[in-house]
């Protein structure tokens, strides 16, 4: 018998399949690991189970016995806890406020008792807190620690834990380890949400790994390795190659030294990342989302200032420059979020102008002729479905992205920063904005692309960086370069060790 | 001469404070809750329409008073309907609510009394004196009985905040409501508590000014109490235990600035009004740095 078994899960999001009839199933007393890539619906299979979702088919047991759990507090009487990304602690009250909130009995609140009753309880499950401590002034582990004791308080049998290790420093992921190590002794159950291989060979008895939200199938921890679920995780599928031939390598254009970022948290986001990029290259940098690609890309406009390194542009010294500046001396970007790029409520052809105004200005006034009779032709150009007098907002993402690009190729920068120039088009778009990127390298410009699709990292890329908890862990030729190769590079299994 | 005028101002000063304590204690319940109730203005109007009519009709000071708190009840549900039900915007929730709650009282004193050339009045709550024939303290402390309720009030409502499950409740809702719903509390029920408790107290604000003070009901009864109220809360940085400064601190000012025309000072007597909300201003440009307003304040609770 299984402490809890789903059978044939179906969920879906419009068009989105994002769980398909998919098989689960958590013995008593193990730590098994849910294995994925982003958007693999690992998260969205445990959010059914948790009641946060409910599946559109399929069923789920709990020690044999059917139920329905149709919101947490079914989950919570089914024992069934949840530590999600997101923390549901009131930051103003203390832990042990926290821990009584919701809870009925008497009407007053003996601060001394509830205290008392907490740390007994962090004594008995071996978790480290503070009962007395405002949640605000803790760090994420120790909150981490406090929604791990919220659910074990209500008597939890079953712990889910959504990517736990994702915003923890090391030290506290060996904290965590050691929690969950005993509450395995203790007998729970543990579901531990990952996409970290050494994490999961480390800490995991048996290992689930979803792709494209389907069960690619559960291993034992001792009869696989980190190859095999690298080729879980990332299938073995070729596409064919879109880039034509090998450019000759030119001159240097970008040259990251030894960039660092310490955020507010004191988290290292950014670790010495060094690398160049030449005229006639795609240099792609894969990575699973959240290890630093956002940080690199906001240093590299200038939104962001490194706390060490710097970047030059041919000879040019960039380093904690404004946008503006940056723009001027030849970076043309396409941004992660080009709706924060682009503003709704203007028309195309304001849009279209906007990063360098100054040159459509004549006596201190916008020259509205000018700016049109350029939208006209970069719409006819780019091949935009719109009108210069559009407002933005009325327009497809793809034709959305085109104006972006429309805004920034065509003044032929020298380097092209772009970040998942792709994320969220359909294939037509897709397309049209990956023939773009490479008319960039065959123009002469240093392209810079980042994103989580392999596939178009692949067959974009001359060379391919791979980037894990803000380092880069290797730079490979694409002719070097093998889907399962870089699989394993992403979790962090080979290239540099941490430090 | 002069030990007169402090004690008569000190007296004037708990006076003038009465109705701002009741309001301000209502207004922390609702926004500790995480709704900024603007309607505070109007339900003051409301309470002080129906305790006197009230009182007036059944010759009952304190039926009168009951009458209020159940329309500053009914008034706090309303409240909560719009911002916390429907998750309508609570400024224009609030504002329009002062609006009708203001009208509502006059259309209701011109059905029940008319136009009558000498305006209705009734005889006000007692003063009690404690301190009875001791020298300044007597003048000082001789005060109605909801006088004395509103200053018990402030250490009562911090307890409650603090130390009661209740209290504990009104803050995570306050806060997060995302993590109070996860933890099992409903949302909906607890903020509608609080605007009722809040109405109710606003309510017994604007009745004291009727019932208490005047005797009588008037227009400008009100005059902005309630917006004072609002500037208040932020002053006390949503603790009990500032509602006592504040309300001492502007009340002081408000009973300076009547005793200040009562010696004939030759000031403009408009620019004497204005010397309370001056001082609240400065007060609040000064408190104002360090505030700690609840994280869900204006944000209506809709589950995923």
């Amino acid at each position: 018998m299984n402490a809890i078994q789903m059978t044939g899960i179906t969920k879906r999001f419009g068009d989105l399949v994002a769980n398909d009839n998919v098989d689960f199933e958590l013995k008593a007393g193990e730590i098994h690991a849910l294995l994925g890539e982003n958007g693999a619906g690992k998260t969205t299979l445990m959010r059914i189970l948790y009641g946060l979702y409910h599946a559109d088919e399929g069923d789920i047991q709990v020690n044999g016995r059917r139920v329905s759990i149709v919101s947490p507090k079914d989950a919570i009487h089914n024992r069934i806890g949840m530590v999600t990304q997101h923390f549901t602690l009131v930051s103003t009250l203390t832990v042990a406020e926290n821990l009584t909130l919701g809870e009925k009995g008497s009407i007053t609140i003996n601060k001394r008792t509830i205290e008392q009753k907490i740390s007994d309880a962090a004594e008995q499950y071996g978790i480290p807190v503070k009962p007395d401590a405002l949640i605000s002034s803790l760090s994420v582990g120790e909150r981490q620690r406090v929604e791990i004791l919220k659910a074990l308080n209500r008597n939890a049998k079953v712990l889910i834990l959504d990517e736990p290790t994702a915003v923890l420093v090391p030290q506290e992921v060996d904290v965590l380890f050691e929690v969950l190590e005993r509450l395995r002794k203790s007998g729970l159950s543990v579901v531990f949400i990952s996409h970290k291989l050494n994490e999961v060979m480390a800490l995991c008895d048996r290992i689930s790994v979803l792709r494209l939200g389907k069960m690619a199938g559960t291993v034992v921890k001792g009869e696989t390795n980190k190859t095999e679920l690298a080729c879980m995780m990332v299938g073995h599928e070729t596409f064919g190659v879109k880039r034509q031939g090998k450019a000759p390598r030119g001159k240097v254009i970008l040259r990251v030294e030894n960039l660092s970022l310490r955020d507010k948290k004191g988290l290292d986001t950014l670790r010495d990342v060094s690398f160049e990029v030449h005229t006639g290259e795609i240099l792609g940098i894969a990575g699973v989302s959240g290890n630093g690609q956002s940080e690199l890309t906001g240093i590299l406009s200038g939104t962001i200032k490194p706390t060490g390194g710097q970047f030059h542009l041919e000879d040019r010294n960039l380093t904690g420059t404004e946008p503006l500046q940056i723009t001027r001396a030849g970076i043309g970007r396409i941004a992660e979020d080009r709706h924060a790029s682009l503003v709704g409520e203007l028309t195309v052809a304001e849009n279209i102008a906007l990063e360098y105004l100054d040159e459509f200005v004549s006596h201190g006034v916008l020259d509205r002729k000018k700016i049109h009779q350029n939208a006209e032709k970069l719409i006819k150009e780019y091949d935009i479905k719109a009108r210069p007098e559009d407002r933005l907002r009325t327009l497809s993402g793809g034709n959305m992205q085109k104006v972006i690009l429309a805004r920034t190729l065509s003044r032929e920068p020298k380097f092209v920063l772009a970040s998942q120039p792709t994320r969220g088009l359909d294939v037509g778009a897709t397309d049209y904005v990956d023939h773009r990127l490479l008319d960039q390298r065959d123009r002469g410009a240093a392209v810079l692309l980042l994103s989580e699709d392999l596939d178009e990292i692949m067959s974009l890329s001359d060379r391919v960086a791979v980037i894990y908890e803000g380092q880069i862990v290797g730079i490979l030729p694409i002719e070097e370069v093998t889907r399962e190769k870089l699989g394993l590079m992403m979790c962090g299994s080979i290239g540099k060790q941490k430090t | 001469m002069e030990n007169i005028f402090i004690v008569g101002l000190l007296a004037a000063t708990l006076r003038v404070a009465t109705p701002l304590i009741f309001g301000t204690l209502g207004e922390l319940f609702s926004e500790r809750s995480g709704v900024l109730n603007l309607g505070i203005e109007g339900i003051m109007f409301l309470g002080a329409f129906v305790g006197f009519t009230a009182a007036k009709l059944t010759g009952s000071l304190w039926l009168g008073l009951l009458m209020a708190i159940i329309a500053g009840v009914i008034a706090g549900l309303v409240m909560a309907l719009l911002t916390v039900r429907l998750g309508v915007n609570q400024h224009v929730s609030g504002l329009g609510l002062t609006l009708l709650w203001t009208a509502l009282s006059l259309f209701g004193f011109r059905m029940i009394f008319g136009e009558p050339s000498v305006m209705p009045s009734i005889s006000t709550f007692p003063t009690i004196s404690p301190f009875e024939g001791v020298p300044y303290l007597g003048t000082i402390f001789e005060q109605r009985l909801l006088t004395y309720i509103a200053f018990a009030l402030i250490p009562l409502v911090g307890w409650i905040i603090n130390r009661t499950r209740f209290g504990l409740n009104i803050r995570a809702v306050g806060e997060n409501p995302e993590a109070a719903d996860a933890a099992g509390l409903n949302v909906y029920r607890i903020r509608t508590q609080s605007q009722m408790i809040g109405g109710a107290l606003m309510a017994v604000g604007g009745a004291f000014l009727s019932q208490a003070m005047l005797g009588a009901m008037s227009f400008g009864i009100i005059s902005g109490r309630g917006w004072v109220c609002i500037a208040l809360i932020i002053f006390a940085n949503w603790k009990a235990i500032g509602v006592l400064w504040g309300s001492l601190l502007f009340g002081g000012f408000f009973a300076l600035q009547l005793a200040l025309q009562a010696t004939g000072i030759k000031l403009p007597y408009e620019l004497l009004m204005t010397l309370p909300y001056i001082v609240t201003i400065l007060a609040l440009t000064i408190a104002g740095r360090n505030v700690s307003v609840p994280s869900a304040l204006l944000k209506p609770y809709q589950r995923e």
